[in-house]
């Protein structure tokens, strides 16, 4: 049975459809990348998975359940936590508070704060500093970090390295393939797309709203990807009828 | 020495001004909104008391165990059932509601306890009329020390509760960014009606002290709630400790006027007040202190 279940989801932003019947399936265990250009919807689309954003129709499912009415922290309780963009960490609280504040949603499971130190030794010496003060790449390890102590079933991660320097970009990849390759189901939004072939088992790439291309990294070509990515495939349809 | 008085005595008067003010400053800290119905659930508390104190013969002291108690669950219903619906209709429209609100519970008060005015002040027992005279000119009243110590246990008590319990952290998270709370796993909604509850209940606090040290009726609350707003502006909204530096500068600057005519109370308050906007808009405390 697949952990997730989108199904012909439609969201909204007023008059504007951002995710125009999306439907995808995620298995436990598989690390999902969603591709595709700036407004494609893959934000509006990890945020309704997240239940931040309501979605005017369609359902998701998360482990069997229809969770599509559920409010966000609940779904948190459920097992799907959404490292947003942008990072959203509490300003005035300190790292450790951040990750305090997740950590009372108590699901079992492998996350505490000292696990997650473990995982982000840059968070270490910085437990008692207010989020406003560190730096974009502290941020995002503080953020992950944040997700993971609701220890997720689920984690969707949303451009994760937007906005970082290099360095920092490899530091938090560096500990998301501890997290991948100890088993965790991941849904990330990432702009790099080498990066995102790179961990990804899965790609879903979406366009305007649409899903238009979907399947393992091992069976794509990059190419077919980057067609997809850019619309092209499609001009070049409408170039043929014209 | 009657200037050493009057800065005393102002100390004291300001000590209630910011029990009073310390519910007005943590809803505008949590929620962003100011509550115009707050002077009205002060009085709303003194009267509840009056009414347990007529009935049972208890000391207003113990009567305030289930006056907390009624009024926490008062803000917790209030929040639920009108702020939280008003809150989504726009940033103004909690203006209007609870300015809306406190009419109500005025004339609800008129109607049930007719427009007399009350005070516990004789059922409260000797701290009422304890003092300790320090030198011919200064005494200094236990009433007022008690307020006084009150308001700074109940300020601490709020600041360590926001700071070290978990219910404090899931509060200020929620302040500080409530979309973000809920993919935490903290359920907002329960967070602002516990924040209101707790207001609330400290807003009945600050009333039964008034109805201890002076009398109340119905009508009591506009100018309460005037003098809770001066202190937490003084202090810089949505600060805790701010609003207890407030309510002081409150207190002595009224009796200060006081000592100059007795008539100038109010305005010396008020004057300080609008010094502050006028050249420190922020809030005494400004750029000292980032949250509640």
């Amino acid at each position: 049975m697949s952990l997730l279940v989108v199904d012909d989801l439609d969201v909204r932003h007023g008059l504007l459809q951002a995710v125009r019947k999306v439907s995808f399936e995620v298995g436990e265990g598989e690390t999902v990348a969603l591709v595709g250009a700036n407004g494609a919807g893959k934000t509006t689309l990890l945020r309704a998975i997240a239940g931040s954003h309501k979605p005017a129709g369609g359902r998701i499912m998360f482990e069997g359940a229809d969770i599509t009415g559920a409010s966000a922290h609940r779904r948190v309780h459920a097992g799907v936590a959404l490292v947003p963009e942008g990072r959203r960490l509490f300003p005035e609280l300190t790292v450790e508070e951040n990750l305090m504040v997740a950590g009372e949603v108590r699901r079992s499971g492998p996350w505490n704060i000292d696990t997650v130190m473990e995982a982000f030794p840059i968070l270490k010496p910085l437990r008692k500093k207010r989020a406003a003060n560190l730096s974009g790449g502290e941020q995002q390890a503080n953020a992950i970090g944040r997700a993971l102590m609701t220890n997720p079933r689920l984690l969707l991660l949303d451009e994760v390295s937007l906005g970082l320097a290099p360095v920092a970009v490899e530091g938090v990849y560096r500990s998301l393939h501890t997290l991948i390759g100890g088993g965790s189901t991941i849904i990330l939004v990432e702009q790099d797309l080498s990066r995102a072939l790179k961990v990804a088992t899965r790609i879903i790439c979406m366009l305007e709203g649409r899903l238009v291309l979907e399947g393992p990294v091992d069976r794509l070509a990059r190419r077919e990807i980057t067609e997809a990515y850019f619309g092209l495939g499609r001009a070049r349809l409408q170039e043929v009828e014209a | 020495m009657t200037f050493v008085n009057a800065l005393i005595q102002g100390i004291m008067l300001g000590g209630f001004y910011a029990l009073l003010a310390c519910g007005l400053s943590l809803l505008f800290g949590v929620m962003r909104i100011i509550n115009l119905a707050h002077g009205a659930l002060a009085v709303l508390g003194a009267f509840l008391a009056w009414a347990v104190v007529d009935k049972t013969g208890l000391s207003p002291f113990i009567a305030l165990a289930p006056i907390l108690a009624i009024m926490f669950g008062v803000g917790y219903a209030l929040q639920r059932g009108m702020l939280e619906r008003s809150i989504r209709a726009g940033e103004l429209i909690p203006l209007l509601t609870t300015f809306g609100l406190a009419i109500v519970i005025e004339n609800v008060l008129l109607a049930t306890f007719s427009p007399d005015v009350r005070s516990l002040g004789g059922t409260a027992g000797i701290v009422t009329t304890m003092s300790w005279r320090v030198t011919r000119q200064v005494s200094i009243s236990a009433l007022g020390v008690l307020i006084l110590v009150v308001a700074v246990a109940v300020l601490g008590g709020l600041h360590l509760f926001l700071t070290r319990t978990r219910y404090g952290r899931a509060m200020r998270a929620t302040a500080q960014d409530a979309d973000t709370a809920e993919l935490v796993g903290i359920n907002s909604r329960a967070v602002y009606a516990r924040a209101a509850g707790i207001a609330t209940a400290t807003a009945g606090l600050a009333g039964v002290f008034l109805a201890i040290r002076a009398v109340v009726g119905p009508l009591s609350g506009p100018a309460q709630l005037i003098f809770a707003f001066e202190a937490v502006v003084i202090g810089g909204f949505g600060s805790l400790w701010g609003t207890l530096v407030g309510g002081l500068i409150l207190g002595v600057a009224q009796t200060m006027g006081a000592l100059i005519n007795p008539q100038y109370t109010n305005l010396a308050g008020h004057l300080v007040f609008l010094a502050v906007i006028a050249f420190r808009s922020g809030g005494i405390l400004a750029g000292r202190e980032a949250n509640a």
